[in-house]
């Protein structure tokens, strides 16, 4: 994965995210020359932006000149389609974002805003990088994280549970385990 | 037969004296508030021919310990009567507070017939609602019936999940009647609001919390981190020291929070509002001991 293949090139998408929240910061990055070579360079064809309430426009490209496909929308209700569709995802920092794509099994690599003043996002990024689950990146740094990532090396992340909660609120309040 | 009152400033014991003798037979511990006596613990002095079982006598020497320690005499205050009873009241409710502190963490005792509590879900955007959801999905609905879902009146999102969430129970448990209710609040800040225009509508909000809370009177509140718990979770242990409801407050910290605790987590953990403190990384755990580790909820 992750390494270019000859011949007829596969749809390989990148989808960037930013959820409900404004990142120009994120769509201004993946919009860089720097980071779209980095991208063309480790095999993706088309690149997917979902920008949110953010004012930056990004520049459509066909990608006919073997360039990388470039394609944007605002907002979607079928984030979890693309987010199936997708190869690696770019995601900001929200743990909603961050667990959809976890669950579908989908490489992801997080970028923190560094704008947001109580930035206790980064948190849980780094924690889940540090357990091998993604990839936690800066904004500036995002294509040395493209360039340097080794997806196989991500561990699948097993989905949580609920029963430990369910079974203390039963406990205190006095109902019989089952 | 007490008739003199002697009311002590800083200690509110009132003394009675016996209306056939000046002789101090008897002084009483009394609180009083708007003259109505509310609750009075007497002890005699030991020159006096009372019944002397254990418990007076423990009080007894209690008292006048308590009376050397505080170097307190019983004072002629008779004048300052507002003051007293406020202070008389002030120190109930504080002795109220304490003791609903002290309860609050205790398990309920074990339930020999089934019963259900009526619960109050507080939803909040995002990733919030969809931890809730997980929760909800393994907890016994016939437990927890009646529901209320709360969620900010700007939040159409999170009441629809809800919606969608609940109805599946109710098709799957085939439980006719209404089990479920919905409702939204006001928030009391808007991110970007100025603070000039935020007090009114913190004013706002809080009135509305307290009239749906008036309304719904929860025995169990769920809530996992949005800000518009805060008022809630209040308002429900309001609830507990003036007696109308008693209820179990559990909190579970939003799995985005690995080294420190939210601002409402902190205040129900530090407050001692939250019955139950659930956190989902072991880190979080270590500094704040109170709680419990439950692992990931997502």
């Amino acid at each position: 994965m992750g390494e270019p293949e000859d011949g007829a090139k596969p749809k390989r998408v990148v989808f960037v995210t930013v959820g409900t929240t404004c990142f120009d910061v994120l769509v201004k990055v993946v919009d860089s020359q720097e980071v779209k070579d980095e991208l063309l360079r480790r095999g993706y064809t088309h690149l997917l932006i979902q920008m949110g309430r953010g004012s930056y426009v990004p520049t459509k490209s066909t990608g006919d000149d073997g360039s990388l496909d470039v394609d944007y929308f605002t907002f979607s209700s079928s984030i979890a389609d693309h987010l199936r569709s997708a190869s690696l995802v770019i995601s900001h920092a929200g743990s909603g974002s961050i667990f959809e794509t976890l669950q579908l099994g989908k490489p992801l690599i997080v970028v923190v805003n560094e704008d947001l003043m109580d930035n206790h996002q980064s948190e849980l990024a780094e924690e889940l990088a540090d357990r091998k689950h993604l990839y936690c990146a800066r904004p500036q740094i995002l294509h040395q994280t493209i360039a340097g990532m080794d997806l196989k090396s991500l561990l699948p992340y097993s989905p949580g549970d609920a029963t430990p909660v369910a079974k203390l609120i039963n406990r205190f309040l006095g109902f019989p385990e089952d | 037969m007490p008739i003199t009152v002697q009311i002590s400033n800083s200690l509110r014991y009132l003394d009675f004296k016996t209306s056939n003798s000046n002789f101090l037979s008897q002084s009483f511990l009394i609180i009083c508030f708007n003259n109505k006596i509310l609750n009075q613990i007497f002890y005699s002095d030991i020159s006096s021919y009372l019944p002397q079982n254990s418990c007076t006598r423990n009080f007894v020497e209690k008292a006048q310990e308590m009376e050397k320690c505080n170097g307190v005499c019983f004072t002629n205050l008779s004048s300052n009567h507002p003051i007293t009873c406020f202070m008389a009241f002030t120190t109930i409710m504080l002795f109220r507070v304490l003791y609903v502190i002290y309860r609050t963490g205790m398990p309920l005792g074990k339930r020999a017939t089934p019963q259900s509590f009526s619960t109050l879900i507080v939803l909040g955007s995002g990733g919030h609602t969809a931890e809730m959801i997980n929760l909800l999905l393994v907890l016994q609905k016939d437990r927890f019936t009646p529901r209320f879902y709360i969620a900010a009146a700007t939040d159409n999102m999170s009441l629809q999940k809800a919606l969608v969430l609940d109805n599946s129970f109710a098709a799957s448990s085939g439980f006719k009647g209404i089990s479920a209710e919905f409702m939204q609040i006001y928030r009391s800040r808007e991110v970007g609001q100025s603070y000039v225009t935020s007090v009114w509508t913190t004013l706002v909000a809080i009135a509305h919390a307290f009239w749906l809370m008036i309304k719904i009177r929860p025995q169990v509140v769920l809530c996992n981190g949005p800000g518009t718990c805060i008022p809630l979770c209040v308002i429900a242990f309001f609830f507990k020291v003036a007696g109308i409801r008693w209820s179990s407050i559990f909190y579970v910290e939003s799995i985005a929070r690995v080294k420190r605790l939210s601002l409402s987590g902190l205040l129900l953990y530090k407050l001692r509002i939250a019955d139950q403190f659930f956190v989902q990384w072991p880190q979080l755990q270590r500094k704040y001991p109170r709680a419990h580790y439950v692992g990931c909820l997502m």
